[in-house]
């Protein structure tokens, strides 16, 4: 099986889809001549054509809105903001018009946005966001956030084949960093389902996205103090796999909720209540969770490091629950 | 910046010519005639306590409503706003099914989920619209992005007020448009007021139109009130759509004869206004050209006025027997399964 950055992964995908599938374009800034700021659509332009990889006015509004209307008349678009950040601009279109359109008006919004987020490469505070639990709060949309390029693919395509608006948080520190097995065939994975990233059995670690890196380097080191950790990869928030976390929490009774965006109305926030909820009595520690501060993302170097949970805060965190 | 600014229909013949009949002529004044009724049944329905929250109308826009409506091709979509029931009646939209949804009841389009005309039929190519106006607008876009990319002699209408064209909706939309030259035509109810602000408020322009130029293509002012000059440019906006030649903006004035909905008396407006405009009512400006260029007799004028009464009154007889949406019904349909892809909606 060849192995693929997640970069490589999510293109590949992407192009397959295309292919596949001929309601399938792409839309966005930069995407066609310039093949996408981050080279994601490279190429595709001249595969296939300018009217399936349009070049879109700086327009994050028409893109979204454009997205909207083509998918009411049986397109299935796939809309990149070229940085999720800017979604903002995009805000209600997704949640005004497209989250709330099949549940009113019955008709579906089969539109996937592709979102690059998240931070540790000083883009400052408008390029390094992870907006994620934002539109998590908002009933109509689905949320994924994959973390290995095997299911940035599987997971693309499952989003293209929805029948909702879906954003695709990519995260572009793991863009070129991380590479993994990915197969050439078309296949898709289902949201809802958590993975496994490692295997432990004293405390579970519940994360997602780039985080689930930080998390696994953390329980090396847990396992060098001959704690077990597992590390539980949500891969899609909404929906998000209630089941395999429960399980967990009542398997391993130590919870540590870990995640890059920042922490009040993050979503591990939901996670933590929920267990608390449902699987109380099994906990035998509180459940604790290391986000971001409450603050825009920093541009400078220090300032970025301090902002996003590093190994050291997890490890902390893993061994304070051990203590219990 | 001159825009152009559309001559009134004057005979038979020059409606003959742009493709209306008599009969069609007919139609067109029960479907004007239908929406406003809708509307003052609305008003007691409201004052009777059967429409829950607020109430809005589009009295004194029938004309512009209907007109672009008719003009509007079968396989044609559009995102009309709360002025527009003329469109959704024209488009075939059951009455009965308005007065369920002002009611909040079961049969209405969005079965209680939704109120007042934030109504869509997609197999009638009518598409819900949303309160943040006009954020429809580049949606309409979008379905038009969707024709030029499968190479569809369709046309997708798009309407906004003259309030919501200061948004950055509009000018995104009709921007995309005028650089991917898409058939789209975009409709501007310029009824004067934006709730209380006048529209010297809300723009700085002569005409909305006027703002066509800026995105490459050609813009229109009619008079809103006459529905046979509304039809003319309308169908000359489509079929150019339709025939790749780009985008239209279209500015139809009016002014809107009833407050921003059913609670506001429009004080602000001045009286004079108001008199003035009712003198130009697009349903007794239409009625006296079909009585003096059509030749409607007393018999076929009743015909009309009873067939509409009748079918008011059936259908609000109907809407009232629809019964309320069942709670446990609550948390169906957030999200779409993918077999509705499957038997779509659109067409």
């Amino acid at each position: 099986m060849p192995e693929k950055t997640y970069l490589q992964a999510i293109s590949d995908g992407l192009r397959q889809e295309l292919r596949h599938d001929q309601r399938v374009f792409v839309l966005g800034e930069d995407v066609g001549v310039y093949g996408g700021a981050f080279k994601v659509t490279q190429g595709f332009q001249e595969e296939f054509g300018p009217w399936r990889v349009i070049d879109m006015p700086l327009s994050e509004t028409a893109i979204v809105a454009g997205a909207t209307g083509a998918a009411l008349m049986g397109m299935r678009p796939v809309a990149e903001m070229q940085f999720a950040d800017f979604v903002s601009c995009a805000w209600d279109h997704l949640v005004t018009v497209a989250a709330k359109q099949h549940y009113r008006a019955g008709t579906p919004i089969p539109i996937v946005l592709r979102l690059p987020s998240g931070g540790g490469f000083s883009g400052g505070p408008f390029h390094s966001q992870n907006p994620e639990s934002s539109f998590a709060h908002i009933p109509g949309l689905k949320v994924v956030c994959p973390a290995t390029p095997a299911d940035a693919k599987g997971l693309l395509v499952s989003a293209i084949e929805d029948a909702n608006p879906v954003l695709f948080f990519e995260h572009k520190h793991l863009y070129r960093r991380i590479k993994g097995e990915v197969p050439d065939e078309r296949y898709s994975i289902p949201f809802g389902k958590a993975r496994t990233h490692r295997d432990g059995d004293e405390i579970v670690v519940v994360t997602w996205g780039a985080m689930v890196y930080t998390a696994s380097d953390a329980a090396d080191v847990l396992e060098q103090d001959g704690v077990s950790v597992e590390v539980l990869d949500l891969r899609t928030l909404i929906p998000w796999d209630r089941e395999a976390v429960l399980e967990a929490a009542r398997r391993t009774s130590k919870v540590l909720v870990l995640h890059e965006d920042t922490r009040t109305g993050g979503f591990g926030a939901e996670i933590a209540a929920t267990i608390a909820e449902e699987a109380f009595e099994y906990l035998d520690g509180p459940v604790k969770r290391i986000a971001a501060p409450d603050t825009p993302v920093p541009f400078s170097p220090p300032l970025e490091q301090a902002f996003i949970p590093q190994v050291d805060d997890v490890v902390a965190g893993l061994r304070h629950l051990a203590a219990y | 910046m001159a825009v152009r600014e559309a001559e009134p229909i004057g005979s038979l013949q020059e409606v003959q010519e742009v493709g209306l009949d008599r009969e069609d002529l007919f139609g067109i004044y029960r479907n004007m005639l239908t929406a406003r009724g809708i509307e003052e049944r609305g008003h007691i329905l409201y004052k009777q306590g059967k429409i829950p929250g607020s109430f809005y109308t589009g009295r004194g826009n029938e004309a512009a409503a209907v007109g672009v409506a008719t003009a509007m091709g079968p396989d044609d979509v559009g995102t009309p706003l709360q002025r527009d029931l003329g469109v959704h009646i024209t488009r075939g939209v059951e009455p009965w099914r308005i007065f369920a949804q002002y009611m909040g009841r079961r049969d209405g389009p969005t079965h209680g989920r939704d109120g007042n005309v934030h109504i869509g039929d997609a197999r009638l190519g009518l598409h819900a619209m949303v309160s943040h106006l006009p954020a429809m607008l580049p949606v309409g876009v979008g379905m038009a992005l969707a024709f030029k990319i499968r190479q569809e002699r369709r046309v997708a209408v798009a309407w906004c007020g003259d309030g919501a064209s200061a948004r950055g909706d509009a000018h995104e939309g009709m921007n995309l448009a005028g650089v991917r030259r898409l058939p789209v035509v975009f409709l501007i109810d310029n009824n004067q007021w934006a709730y209380s602000t006048p529209a010297s408020l809300g723009h700085a322009i002569d005409h909305l139109a006027d703002r066509a130029a800026a995105y490459g293509f050609e813009g229109v002012v009619v008079d809103g009130t006459d529905v046979l000059a509304v039809y003319r440019e309308a169908q000359r906006a489509i079929e150019k759509a339709r025939a790749d030649g780009g985008p239209t903006l279209i500015e139809a004035v009016t002014l809107r004869m009833e407050g921003h909905a059913v609670h506001d008396d429009a004080s602000y407006v001045p009286r004079e206004m108001f008199e003035e405009w009712a003198r130009r009512d697009p349903i007794e400006r239409f009625r006296n050209w079909l009585l003096e260029h059509a030749g409607m007799t007393t018999q076929e004028e009743d015909e009309i006025t009873a067939g509409v009464k009748k079918l008011l009154n059936d259908s609000l007889q109907r809407a009232e027997e629809s019964p309320w949406p069942d709670p446990s019904t609550l948390l169906d349909g957030v999200f779409a399964s993918a077999d509705e892809l499957e038997t779509p909606h659109h067409k």
